[in-house]
């Protein structure tokens, strides 16, 4: 069975005692989205503005001590989303001014500016949700969003997610085990009926959990709702966090499109 | 040793005014399929009984246990305490029967250990206070206290089960029904656990196999075998029996013999 410290492949929220960690989880995520909003709606021309929105996530990062190469590796999903748009680079906006030449095929300034907008704006929005994830315990988050009257169903369905993924992922470990044990190799093409029984053997058992993980809820009296015990009051340490961190974004914001 | 929360109401009702807990006649239950699985079973459980109700694999057992709190309704006659099983008595039903799954994975579904516990007492519509009440004592009840922020997946095997038996504890119910509580549990996991239960003053209805278990933790024991009750008696009288025992495929772990009914009081009390 899973205990403690055998299950590497689902990362966790780091625990700290920083003042970011101890915040309402709620403040964190409206802090942390508001901040994100206010990014994504910034000009892509006022680069300045940009920095400015790293220092205030540098600073943050700073606050959490959360350490550097865990946030930039953690950062590096944004690389494919940004790879992609640069590919359609050349492609865009053919007669744009102040185009360059690059082996043969023409970048358009505006082209490049599609790129920067889409990969500044990526980046600190990734690096805006590794702060919030990694600074609230995945229950605080729920619970978070669950008093910011987010839908029930997303919730329920976000949580037993997050808590079967562990119980699925030992079990697909067991079938590996017991498969290598009588010394099944996946070689080649021939193994894939293996593979897809494997799947629907996989797909058979979630499906009885799920049956009797209700039936578990049923004999506790569920009746189609989930009351979730609350977390911590809102304090004057969130309405600070709060109003400090999107007063500053919003008035960088407003003085880009000046 | 915290405060135990369950304490026998002094004056209550005599045991003989009390409804039974289970009473059970002509149960019979078959799935879509058309296999019948309980045949026509007939037992009654009173309140304040320990019962283990033993029989080999594919006997019904666990049909049975579905039963006990309307998960699954067959025809016939099943009034738990003294409530028939109807659509209309079911919330009050599962409010006053709690049932712990065999796999506590499955009752354990929230996001950390006070989340789940408090899952029961909520669904009850108790106030916050009262919740977190229970959830202090259901999990002082089995020793769990300070866990109350992990994640399931962070506990061990014998503590998932703990922790399974606390958010059916955390109801208060009157009848507890145990599927298999001993399974997978290593000996001291396993003694653990034993000494919990035997310390709840409640009507226990334990489903196993696990013979000795069924032997410390109760005081008569029913046969299931083939969806028909074939077995009602004091436990050291069923467990005794080996030709009654192995005519149901089942039989005592090699080399245990139950102690004498005086023996097992004398060492209940050291």
């Amino acid at each position: 069975m899973a205990c403690a410290g055998t299950a590497p492949f689902l990362t966790e929220t780091r625990t700290g005692g920083s003042l970011v960690h101890r915040l309402d989880a709620r403040a964190k995520i409206l802090g942390f989205i508001g901040f994100t909003v206010v990014v994504v709606t910034t000009p892509a021309r006022a680069v300045w503005a940009f920095v400015l929105y790293a220092v205030v996530l540098a600073f943050l990062i700073g606050l959490a001590r959360l350490p550097l190469m865990y946030v930039l590796k953690r950062a590096l999903v944004v690389v494919p989303f940004v790879l992609v748009v640069a590919i359609f680079l050349p492609f865009f906006h053919k007669a744009g001014a102040g185009g360059y030449s690059l082996g043969g095929m023409r970048v358009s300034g505006e082209g490049l500016l599609v790129l920067w907008n889409a990969g500044a704006k990526a980046v600190l929005g990734v690096l805006s949700m590794i702060v919030l994830g990694s600074t609230t315990t995945f229950p605080d988050m729920v619970s978070g969003f669950e008093r910011l009257r987010a839908p029930k169903v997303f919730i329920l369905i976000v949580s037993f997610m997050y808590r079967y993924s562990f119980v699925f992922v030992e079990e697909l470990r067991r079938m590996q085990r017991a498969m290598a044990s009588r010394n099944y190799r996946a070689r080649w093409l021939w193994n894939v009926p293996t593979l897809g029984h494997m799947l629907s053997a996989l797909f058979l058992r979630s499906y009885g959990r799920g049956e009797r993980v209700y039936v578990a809820m049923l004999s506790r009296g569920y009746e189609g709702t989930v009351r979730v015990l609350g977390g911590g009051r809102f304090g004057a340490a969130d309405v600070a966090f709060l109003f400090v961190l999107l007063g500053a974004v919003v008035v960088i914001r407003v003085v880009s499109s000046l | 040793m915290a405060r135990r929360p369950y304490t026998v109401i002094e004056g209550g009702p005599l045991l003989s005014e009390r409804p039974p807990a289970v009473e059970a006649a002509g149960l019979r239950f078959s799935y879509p399929d058309g296999t019948e699985v309980l045949r026509g079973v007939d037992f009654v459980v009173e309140q304040g009984e320990s019962v283990a109700i033993i029989g080999p694999n594919g006997a019904g057992k666990s049909t049975l246990l579905l039963h006990l709190n309307g998960i699954l309704r067959g025809t016939g006659d099943l009034r738990i305490l003294g409530l028939p099983l109807e659509a209309k008595n079911l919330r009050e039903i599962r409010r006053r029967v709690g049932v712990v799954f065999q796999d506590p994975e499955d009752q354990l579904f929230l996001t950390s250990v006070a989340q789940d516990v408090a899952f029961g007492p909520a669904n009850m519509g108790l106030d916050r206070d009262e919740i977190e009440t229970r959830v202090r004592e259901a999990l002082a009840a089995v020793g769990m206290q300070g866990f109350e922020d992990r994640p399931a997946h962070h506990l061990s095997f014998g503590q998932k089960k703990r922790v399974a038996t606390a958010t059916v504890l955390a109801m208060r119910p009157e009848v507890l029904v145990l599927d298999e509580p001993s399974s997978n549990l290593d000996p001291k996991a396993r003694r653990h656990l034993i000494d919990i239960l035997q310390d709840l003053p409640v009507t226990k209805i334990i489903v196993t196999h696990d013979l000795p278990v069924a032997y410390e933790l109760c005081e008569s024991a029913l046969i299931l075998s083939e969806g028909r009750i074939v077995a009602d008696g004091p436990i050291e009288a069923i467990l005794l029996d080996d030709m009654l025992l192995a005519a149901h495929n089942l039989e005592l772990p090699y080399g245990f013999a139950p102690p004498s009914s005086l023996a097992r009081k004398r060492a209940r009390r050291l």
